[in-house]
């Protein structure tokens, strides 16, 4: 008796013929099966982010979706981010900013945050810390990644970066920086 | 806010794009488990379910008949070792206890700890076969804590310590005492108009590194043996490697795979020898990766801990005594960082009586690594809260005590000789002058805290090999690995010495043949010693570029000068044209033949590093949690080479710090089971819990530094707890003594102070 299923999927803007099992995961069927070793697996329990790819739009963590569930799916992984030869704005903006130490968590953030700014193009700096969540980096304490992001949406929409190294208020972050905005912390 | 300057330099100071930047934005750059060759096998180990057990039997015939599986080795496959050290990276090992690590001998000795290993055609097969395996085992009781194991009469976990003190000889689970003393605590306690003592515990928590722990290994019939591995360390996977496989280290080589974090978690090994020992089972590359749940259950962790810390000062808030008892976890076996926590916790201050006691402690759980300037934090978080509680007694300013017996240069140290150039004092200045601690924090249940770490770092063994290409490009060969802008970091020294553009050199990370041994990506002493080693490579490379112009145009050597990449004579004259390193270097085979610059270093002044940090937090006093509202740490970085990934590491280990200080704990249960083996569980900090971490770089170069160099790996994470909790006694006036200060426990802390002061007022009605 076969073990394997045929999957017939759109990975990175191309149609994939693939065979599985039923019980590997996409992050195992993209990574050992078709050799997509830049979604990264850091836990298959949903919770570091590591694995993240775009299914039609929305940001999902490849080890909680089986194989078999991207039939039809329309999938965007980390190596299709660029655009070509060019880098994608998130992608130059992480390195402009130093958003990596390790950079394994790097691809799963920049799929949590392609998936932000495809939706809202102009988020806050708490949006940006909301959408972000889901993905554990343990190197940064995360401001570096957080300013890549904020960067990218303004050179996105064709305003300039924020300066490096200063504090502007609206960019304090998280609750802090809500509290800093309303003027209850000084 | 980073006050690093380029003075003097071109490219030291400034913020390019890392080298290796555009394969990790784009998935390209490979891990160790990216790693696949043909006919590869899957390897799973199978893990003791009781901490505590001595093992009957293992019958591994039906995991062995299941289809796909291919070998099932267990300690039996492994030589047995001596009882003897060897050193490791920061620490040293007992050759026997690392090998009983990698593979259970007789007794298992924590939860999670290996029992056999399988090679399977898939891992699901391997899975599988894990389930088949019989294991009898005698199941003993678990000595989880440090008070338990060292109670008279408690449970022996490994029969080889001994208690030789007073004498004696008998069955311990303390395996070491160290003490240090200066002066006489009795009498400096005299001395002193207040004395506070406290006791504190903190809980064992773990590095965390995303990435898990991984290993391919590939035996050759030849008897040769490939690893590549995700590692800090790649000459000690070598080393240890073939020591637990009892093969020699020349047989073994490994390539060091891009690493996904490690903290100090990545320099023991695991994984490594028994891939290659089931690949010589099989004739198979051997692929090996751990699940969370075993990263958490097997490797890492650091010590939690038992502190006394009681300190006298007189009124004028001169700190006159001493006195700290400390006894840290080390796991299954001996080597907590305990030592460290010693030697640190009461390193910032000029104290002129001390005594301190410290132990070693054998427990059921995991065998404790390096985490971050190791037993540093644990220590911290007791001496700086008690410094905190002696400020606020003799009514002075948290940092300006920190000032008034803060060592400097020429302050001698309790253990080594008197400090040289530091910087502790420049960090409390500009945490003092920062926007954060000159703005005022207003609002209910806010509080600000401060705290202060210290950190040795350390120098060690570094190579490093400096090619001219003809096309008067430059690759950087070196043998850190590079966990976090490394090689930006050797390449823009290389740059800086030759004169050359940033992006005309190359570093590389060589495998354990191509490069000289290299000790491990760890001890804060990659960009310092490695970069010396570059330095000198460099220089090298300036050395016989002279030579070959003083040959062109018949002078000495010493009658050349190379400045901004461009050979000249120092006498100008004549129709000689100067060079650049871009003509010369098309011409090197008619100049005497290629130009490599070798260095070697074993770097001895080793410049220790200061960190000073300032929280603001806001509690839930109705449920004990505490929100991070403003967070501020200045750090000597000695000469900060790259500041972005200087101001990373100032970040990055201030975060740990914090998710240590509130919420990271191991969980075992009653019968010494791990409960909390996912990341949902053992929970770090995501960026909706942390605000932006502002940060200061403090440049006090490190003397005897070609560069200045200090290394900033570590520091930043020694004093974030204990500037939590000082900030949560100025918030909701409680003193916190246990690690973490989660919801519930801070929660039953203000409980009781809240009954505390109801009793008192019903009382005083
Ligand atoms: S590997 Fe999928 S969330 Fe961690
Ligand atoms: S850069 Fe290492 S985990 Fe994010």
């Amino acid at each position: 008796m076969a073990n394997k299923v045929i999957v017939e999927t759109n990975i990175n803007g191309d149609p994939v013929e693939l065979l599985c099992e039923p019980r590997q995961s996409l992050l195992e069927v993209l990574r050992d099966v078709l050799e997509l070793t830049g979604s990264k697996e850091g836990c298959l329990t949903g919770d570091c982010g590591a694995c993240t790819v775009v299914i039609d739009g929305r940001p999902v963590c490849s080890c909680l979706m089986l194989g078999v569930e991207a039939t039809g799916k329309k999938i965007t992984t980390i190596e299709g981010l660029a655009a070509g030869a060019s880098l994608h704005v998130l992608q130059q903006k992480f390195l402009e900013n130093a958003s990596l130490q390790c950079g394994i968590c790097t691809p799963g953030f920049l799929m949590s945050a392609k998936a932000l700014l495809d939706r809202n193009p102009n988020p806050t700096e708490a949006e940006i810390r909301y959408s972000l969540a889901g993905n554990l980096c343990r190197c940064t304490g995360y401001d570096k990644i957080v300013r890549a992001v904020t960067d990218a949406a303004a050179a996105m929409a064709g305003r300039g970066r924020p300066a490096h190294g200063t504090v502007p208020s609206e960019t304090a972050s998280g609750m802090a920086g809500e509290m800093l905005a309303k003027g209850e912390v000084k | 806010m980073a006050a690093s300057s380029t003075n003097g330099f071109r490219v030291i100071g400034t913020r390019p794009i890392r080298h290796d930047g555009v394969d990790k934005v784009t998935g390209r750059a490979k891990y160790g488990a990216d790693y696949a060759f043909p006919g590869m096998l899957h390897g799973k180990v199978l893990r003791s379910p009781h901490p505590h057990a001595r093992i009957k039997s293992i019958k591994v015939d039906k995991a062995l008949a299941l289809p796909g599986v291919k070998a099932i080795v267990t300690a039996a496959d492994l030589p047995e070792l001596p009882d003897k050290m060897e050193a490791a990276g920061e620490q040293a090992v007992n050759l026997n206890h690392l090998s009983m690590n990698i593979l259970a001998r007789g007794k298992a000795l924590y939860d999670g700890h290996p029992i056999a290993a399988v090679a399977a055609t898939s891992p699901h097969i391997a899975d599988e076969a894990l389930r088949l395996i019989e294991v009898e085992y005698e199941v003993l009781p678990p000595v989880m804590t440090v008070e338990d194991a060292m109670k008279p009469g408690a449970t022996i976990l490994l029969p080889s310590l001994r208690n030789k003190e007073d004498g004696a000889d008998k069955e311990t689970n303390v395996a070491a005492h160290i003490q240090f003393k200066r002066g006489d605590v009795a009498e400096g306690f005299k001395q002193a108009d207040y004395v506070i003592e406290r006791e504190f515990k903190t809980a064992m928590v773990h590095q965390g590194y995303i990435e898990p722990h991984n290993a391919v290994g590939i035996y050759n019939a030849d008897g040769h043996a490939t690893i590549y591995c995700s590692t800090q360390g790649s000459f000690v996977v070598r080393g240890l490697s073939a020591v637990v496989l009892g093969i020699s280290e020349g047989k073994i080589k490994v390539v060091p795979a891009e690493i996904g974090g490690g903290f100090g978690g990545k320099i023991p090994i695991y994984l490594e020898p028994l891939s290659v020992l089931l690949s010589m089972k099989t004739g198979h590359p051997v692929k090996m990766t751990m699940t969370r749940a075993e990263v958490l259950r097997a490797t890492g962790p650091t010590s939690g801990s038992t502190i006394r810390c009681k300190m006298g000062a007189t009124k004028d808030g001169k700190i006159v005594a001493a006195q700290c008892w400390l006894a840290y976890e080390a796991g299954a076996f001996p080597g907590s960082p305990v030592g460290s926590g010693a030697m640190t916790i009461l390193a910032p201050y000029n104290i002129p009586n001390v005594l301190v006691d410290a132990y070693d402690v054998v427990v059921n759980r995991p065998k404790t690594a390096a985490y971050r300037a190791p037993g540093a934090s644990n220590a911290a978080m007791a001496s700086e809260t008690v410094v905190d509680e002696l400020a606020e007694k003799c009514g002075i300013d948290p940092l300006d005590m920190r000032l008034l017996n803060g060592v400097e240069e020429g302050t001698p140290q309790i253990v080594g000789p008197p400090f040289k150039r530091i910087g502790f004092k420049e960090t409390l200045e500009a945490i003092k002058n920062s926007p954060h601690y000159q703005s005022r924090l207003t609002g209910a249940n806010r509080g600000r805290g401060v705290a202060s770490g210290f950190w040795f770092n350390v120098g060690l063994q570094s190579s490093a090999m400096v090619n001219l290409h003809t096309d008067g490009t430059v690759s950087v060969v070196i043998g850190s690995v590079d966990i976090g802008g490394t090689r930006a970091a050797q390449a823009m020294i290389a740059a800086e010495v030759l004169g050359v553009d940033i992006n005309d050199v190359r570093p590389t990370i060589a495998d354990t043949d191509s490069i000289g041994h290299t000790d491990v990506t760890a001890g804060s002493r990659t960009c310092f010693a490695t970069g010396w080693a570059v330095y000198e490579a460099a220089q090298d490379c300036v050395r016989q570029l002279k030579e070959r112009a003083a040959r062109q145009w018949e002078k000495k050597p010493d009658e050349i000068v190379f400045e901004n990449g461009t050979l000249s004579p120092a006498q100008p004259g004549g129709d000689i044209k100067p060079m650049s390193i871009k003509q010369i270097a098309p011409r090197l085979a008619r100049t005497g033949g290629p130009i490599v610059g070798r260095a070697t270093v074993n770097a001895r002044s080793v410049g220790p590093a200061f960190a000073s940090v300032c929280v603001d937090v806001e509690v839930d006093p109705d449920t004990g949690k505490t929100q991070i509202l403003r967070a501020t740490i200045a750090q000597d970085a000695g000469k900060a080479i790259h500041p972005s990934y200087v101001e990373g590491q100032m970040q990055g280990g201030m975060a740990q710090g914090l998710g240590w200080g509130l919420n990271e704990e191991y969980f075992y249960d009653d019968r010494g089971i791990l409960r909390n083996t996912g990341l949902l569980d053992y929970r770090m900090p995501t960026c909706l819990d942390l605000p932006e971490i502002e940060t200061a770089i403090v440049e006090v170069p490190t003397p005897g530094h070609p560069l200045g160099i200090r290394g900033v790996g570590e520091v930043s994470i020694v004093a974030p707890p204990a500037a939590l909790a000082n900030a949560i006694y100025h918030a909701v006036g409680v003193r916190m003594t246990e690690l973490p200060m989660s919801p519930p426990r801070l929660l039953k802390a203000i409980l009781k102070k809240r009954a505390a002061g109801e009793a008192q007022a019903a009382a005083a009605d």
